[in-house]
C-alpha cells in the first residue's frame, strides 16, 4: 500500500460550508430546545417540593 | 424536470430550506386550532405542559408537511404554485425530506406520548399517518374526492389539543373537526378553480379537471351552505356565547355570499380568489372569537 500519495478529500464550496454551517447550528438550537423542555417538563411534573424530600 | 434522488455533492440546503419543507403557514393554523381545542377544554392545564402539547402538534404538522413534500416531489415539479419548493429547487433530496419529516414525526409523537398523553400522542400518530398514508400517497392522486376525505387531517388538530388537555375527546372538539371538515372543501376548490391548468398538468384529479368548473362552483356553495350554520354550533350546543354565535352566523353569512359569486360566476377568477382570501380568515375569525369567548 503506498503511504506516499496525497490525502484527497471532499472539498467545501463557501456556499456548501456556510450551509452545512447554518444546518449545524440550526440542529444544535433544536437539541437545546428539546433539552430545556425535557428540563421544564420534568419539574412540573416532579412539583415543587422535590428538593426538600426525606432522604 | 427530473428529481434526484441520491446526492452526489455536500449539500447547499440552509435550516431555512428545512423550515419550508415543514410547511410554516399550514403549521401555524395547526397550532393554533390546536391551541383553541385546549383551551376549550375545561380542565386546566399547566402552561408548560400545554406549550409543550403545541410544540409537538406543531412539528408533527411539520413533519406530515415535509413527508408530503417527500411523496410529491415530482407533481411539485410540474406545477407553477409549487416548483419553488426545496426539493424541486434542487436544495434538498427527496431521501433527505423523507429522513427529516420520518424523525420529526417519531420524534414529536413519543414526546407528545412520554411528557402529556398517550391518548393525544396516538391521535398526532393517527393524524400525520391519514394525511401521509391516506391523503398524499392513496387519495390526492386517485380521486377528485381527494381534499374532501384528506381534509379530516387538516381537522384533526383542535381534537388532539383538547386530547391533550384531557385525555380523551367529546362533542366540543368534535363541532371543532366537523367546521374544519366543512371549510376544507370550498377553501381548496376555489383554489384550484384558478389552478386548474396547473393541477391538469401534474395529473392531479382536482375536482375542476374532473368534473369541470360547473360542477365544482355547484359543490363550493353546498358545503359553504352547511359551513355556514355549523360554525355557530358552539354557541347553539351552549359552550360558546351568544356574541361569538352571531359574529360566526355574520362571517358565516359573507362567506354564503362570496360562494354564491363564485357560483354566478362565468368568466375569470376574481369570485374565486376573493372566496380562497376569505375562507383564511373565516376560520382564523371563527377559532379567534371562539378563543376570546373562552378566555372572557
Amino acid at each position: 500500500m503506498n503511504d506516499d500519495r496525497p490525502e484527497q478529500g471532499i472539498k467545501l464550496t463557501e456556499q456548501q460550508s456556510r450551509a452545512r454551517r447554518n444546518r449545524s447550528i440550526a440542529i444544535a438550537l433544536a437539541l437545546g430546545a428539546f433539552v430545556v423542555v425535557i428540563f421544564l417538563v420534568t419539574m412540573v411534573k416532579l412539583g415543587g417540593n422535590v428538593l426538600t424530600r426525606p432522604m | 424536470m427530473s428529481v434526484t434522488l441520491a446526492r452526489v455533492e455536500p449539500s447547499i440546503a440552509e435550516a431555512g430550506d428545512y423550515i419550508e419543507l415543514m410547511k410554516p403557514r399550514v403549521m401555524s393554523l395547526v397550532v393554533f386550532t390546536a391551541l383553541v381545542g385546549l383551551m376549550l377544554a375545561p380542565v386546566h392545564v399547566h402552561p408548560v405542559i400545554g406549550l409543550t402539547a403545541l410544540l409537538c402538534i406543531a412539528v408533527g404538522a411539520g413533519a406530515a408537511g415535509a413527508l408530503n413534500m417527500w411523496y410529491d416531489a415530482d407533481i411539485d415539479a410540474r406545477m407553477t404554485r409549487t416548483a419553488g419548493r426545496p426539493i424541486p429547487r434542487g436544495h434538498v433530496t427527496p431521501g433527505e425530506a423523507a429522513g427529516f419529516g420520518m424523525t420529526l414525526a417519531v420524534f414529536s409523537v413519543v414526546t407528545l406520548g412520554l411528557l402529556v398523553n398517550l391518548f393525544a400522542a396516538a391521535l398526532l400518530a393517527f393524524t400525520i399517518l391519514f394525511y401521509v398514508v391516506i391523503y398524499t400517497i392513496w387519495l390526492k392522486r386517485s380521486t377528485p374526492q381527494n381534499i374532501v376525505i384528506g381534509g379530516a387531517a387538516g381537522a384533526l388538530p383542535p381534537m388532539i389539543g383538547w386530547a391533550a388537555a384531557t385525555g380523551g375527546v367529546a362533542i366540543e372538539p368534535a363541532v371543532l373537526f366537523l367546521i374544519i371538515f366543512f371549510w376544507t372543501p370550498p377553501h381548496f376548490w376555489a383554489l384550484s378553480l384558478y389552478r386548474t391548468e396547473d393541477y391538469a398538468r401534474a395529473g392531479i384529479p382536482m375536482l375542476p379537471v374532473v368534473a369541470g368548473h360547473r360542477e365544482t362552483r355547484r359543490q363550493i356553495l353546498l358545503y359553504t351552505l352547511i359551513l355556514a350554520p355549523l360554525g355557530a354550533a358552539p354557541w347553539l350546543l351552549g359552550y360558546a356565547g351568544m356574541v361569538y354565535g352571531i359574529a360566526a352566523l355574520v362571517i358565516g353569512a359573507v362567506m354564503v355570499v362570496l360562494a354564491l359569486r363564485v357560483r354566478a360566476e362565468r368568466q375569470g377568477h376574481v369570485a374565486s380568489k376573493q372566496l380562497f382570501a376569505f375562507s383564511i380568515l373565516y376560520l382564523f375569525l371563527l377559532f379567534a372569537m371562539l378563543l376570546i369567548d373562552r378566555m372572557s
